[in-house]
């Protein structure tokens, strides 16, 4: 180990002034970044515990034994956010990117498809997720359906997904403007047809650029699901809710969100990596540092 | 400390009425008006104000001044018009009668509004006490203070005429039923304790969702205390009617509305005193009861079996 160290030492002389100077700017600022960061953490932990009433605070936010009595509940009732969210997601992709296509098409005759394509992309964004899931959730069994096919948790993945398939299906019209158009003149030189030419060159292109924005889509969703509990489904933010009615204590909240961070922090670290892989693929030779 | 407040409101009283003879009489003689003079003072002090009694002193929120808060909205048959102020509704008669007991008068109470989780939040409340049909349980002890109860209620069962629900007499003909509730209600506890139904119940913010609900056959019933849920299935859900109230029982008992004080804020022993007066005493809190609610209680008993 030590001999290793020590050859690697040796190889030290071969940094240029240049890159001895960077690498002693980099040590500063990270010095200075845990510097700040330890101040701030000292401060939070020892200001905050001397307010007058944290530890009212405490007990109504962060208290263990409450959090070990509800957490098998929340558990329990995150399990239908992940069911609602692994069904919708795939309707979603599938529907919004065929309302992109819709609104890319270049045909005059398609003219009713592509401004009914952009009405419903308007619509679905403009108007709250909230009422989508209280007019379908409640409106469409209303009108008369039996038993099973008026289940809430049915309309109500069916309000998220078509207002994220508007969302989406914008995300996905970007990716297929951002593709340069000598890349479509290219193809139809090569004798591909239009659709061709959409499916072979332009959507594949297209889909890799906006990965991370369709995560970060995908994250919001995530905590949108929990809106389908307005309409009755218990799932973990109604549960928490109800736990919180009958204990007086807010902490189930507190545990709910640390399940949801549990889930969204690694989606959220993977669209970060993507996005790096991307940039690093797309923008040519990395600069050295 | 019951008795010194008694007797200086007596005192009060009588001078009072001393110094409205007084006063009619233009003053006869010269030891009556000393008289009617020290009496001035007394009732300066105590009742003209109304500024509270000595246990309330320096507990308020604001000198002198009762705080109440009440629901947003306030429901009947609990405060009739959503307008605390004008003493109609069985909460809010109960509110201006326990701030009587305590020596307030009816200008000197204020009424604010909160909702369910400012009422439980950790932080200063804007209220002295906070009363909107809160069920006094063990577990929600830890965080806030209750008074005693001032009323006592079970659970009902409400449904639209057609409902599958409709006709049932016990609750084992119930179980196959979807049944939906409140959120934070004790109706909740009440259905997956008492009824266990054999499909989770579903859960709404209020009376408008629960009605849409039931109006589109997500849910064939949904359960409400027994005040509410007549005045519900009679002014709220049209087309709906109680199909009947459950008796008390082991798992799940009486529904005990109590105020909510502040964790261990030292009123509530004031508003004891009063709501036990109220309720021993002068029986104020049953004609209370009678005027407000007695068209509240009537709907056939389903059995438990």
């Amino acid at each position: 180990m030590a001999l290793g160290l020590h050859r690697r030492a040796g190889h030290q002389p071969r940094l240029t002034t240049r890159q001895q100077h960077e690498r002693r700017q980099r040590r500063r600022s990270s010095l200075i970044a845990a510097a700040s960061t330890l101040v701030v953490l000292v401060a939070v932990v020892l200001l905050v515990p001397r307010m007058p009433r944290w530890d009212r605070v405490k007990k109504s936010f962060f208290d263990v034994d409450q959090m070990r009595d509800s957490f098998p509940r929340l558990i329990d009732a995150f399990w239908l956010d992940v069911k609602i969210f692994a069904w919708t997601t795939p309707a979603i992709f599938v529907l919004a990117l065929l309302i992109a296509l819709a609104r890319n098409s270049r045909s005059p005759a398609l003219f009713p498809l592509r401004a009914l394509a952009a009405a419903y992309t308007d619509v679905m964004r403009g108007v709250p997720v909230i009422l989508w899931i209280y007019l379908v959730g409640f409106g469409v069994p209303g009108l008369g359906l039996e038993r099973p096919y008026n289940s809430p948790l049915l309309w109500g993945s069916v309000a998220l997904g078509m207002t994220y398939s508007g969302y989406v299906a914008e995300v996905f019209r970007a990716g297929i403007d951002s593709v340069h158009e000598s890349q479509r003149a290219a193809a139809r030189s090569l004798g591909l047809s239009s659709a061709q030419t959409m499916r072979f060159v332009v959507l594949p292109q297209a889909v890799r650029r906006v990965v991370p924005p369709l995560l970060n889509d995908l994250v919001s969703l995530q905590k949108d699901v929990a809106l389908v509990s307005l309409i009755g489904p218990i799932e973990i933010l109604r549960q928490a809710g109800i736990d919180k009615a009958k204990f007086a204590n807010f902490t189930p909240y507190v545990v709910a969100a640390l399940i949801f961070l549990a889930v969204t922090i690694p989606l959220t670290r993977l669209t970060d990596y993507l996005w790096q892989r991307e940039r690093r693929r797309t923008s040519g030779t990395r600069v050295a540092a | 400390m019951k008795q010194r407040s008694n007797s200086v409101r007596l005192i009060a009283l009588g001078a009072a009425a001393v110094l409205g003879l007084a006063a009619c009489g233009g003053g006869d003689s010269a030891s009556d008006d000393t008289v009617a003079e020290e009496a001035t003072e007394e009732v300066v002090e105590e009742t003209a104000t109304g500024t509270g009694n000595d246990c309330t002193a320096g507990k308020t929120l604001a000198e002198g001044k009762l705080t109440i808060a009440t629901g947003n909205p306030a429901y009947e048959p609990w405060v009739v018009g959503d307008a605390p102020e004008s003493k109609e509704g069985f909460e809010a008669a109960v509110a201006y009668g326990v701030a009587e007991e305590m020596g307030f008068s009816d200008e000197n109470v204020v009424w604010v509004r909160t909702g369910f989780d400012e009422a439980i939040q950790p932080g200063a409340k804007n209220f002295d006490f906070n009363l909107q049909q809160f069920s006094i349980t063990e577990e929600r002890k830890a965080n806030v203070t209750f008074s005693e109860p001032y009323y006592s209620t079970n659970q009902a069962i409400v449904g639209l005429a057609d409902s599958a629900a409709a006709g049932a007499t016990k609750v084992s003909e119930m179980r196959d039923l979807k049944f939906g509730a409140q959120a934070g209600t004790t109706s909740l506890d009440f259905i997956t304790k008492v009824i266990q139904p054999n499909t989770e119940p579903f859960v709404y913010d209020d009376n408008a969702a629960a009605k849409a609900a039931l109006e589109a056959k997500q849910v064939d019933a949904i359960v409400l205390d027994l005040p509410t849920a007549l005045y519900v299935s009679a002014v709220e859900i049209e087309g709906s009617k109680v199909i009947g109230q459950f008796p008390l029982s082991d798992q799940v008992g009486a529904d005990n509305f109590g105020m909510v004080f502040d964790l261990n804020n030292p009123l509530v022993e004031c508003v004891n005193e009063a709501i036990s007066r109220m309720r021993d005493l002068t029986y104020e809190l049953i004609s209370i009861e009678e005027t407000w609610l007695s068209g509240y209680t009537g709907a056939p008993v389903i059995s438990l079996d």
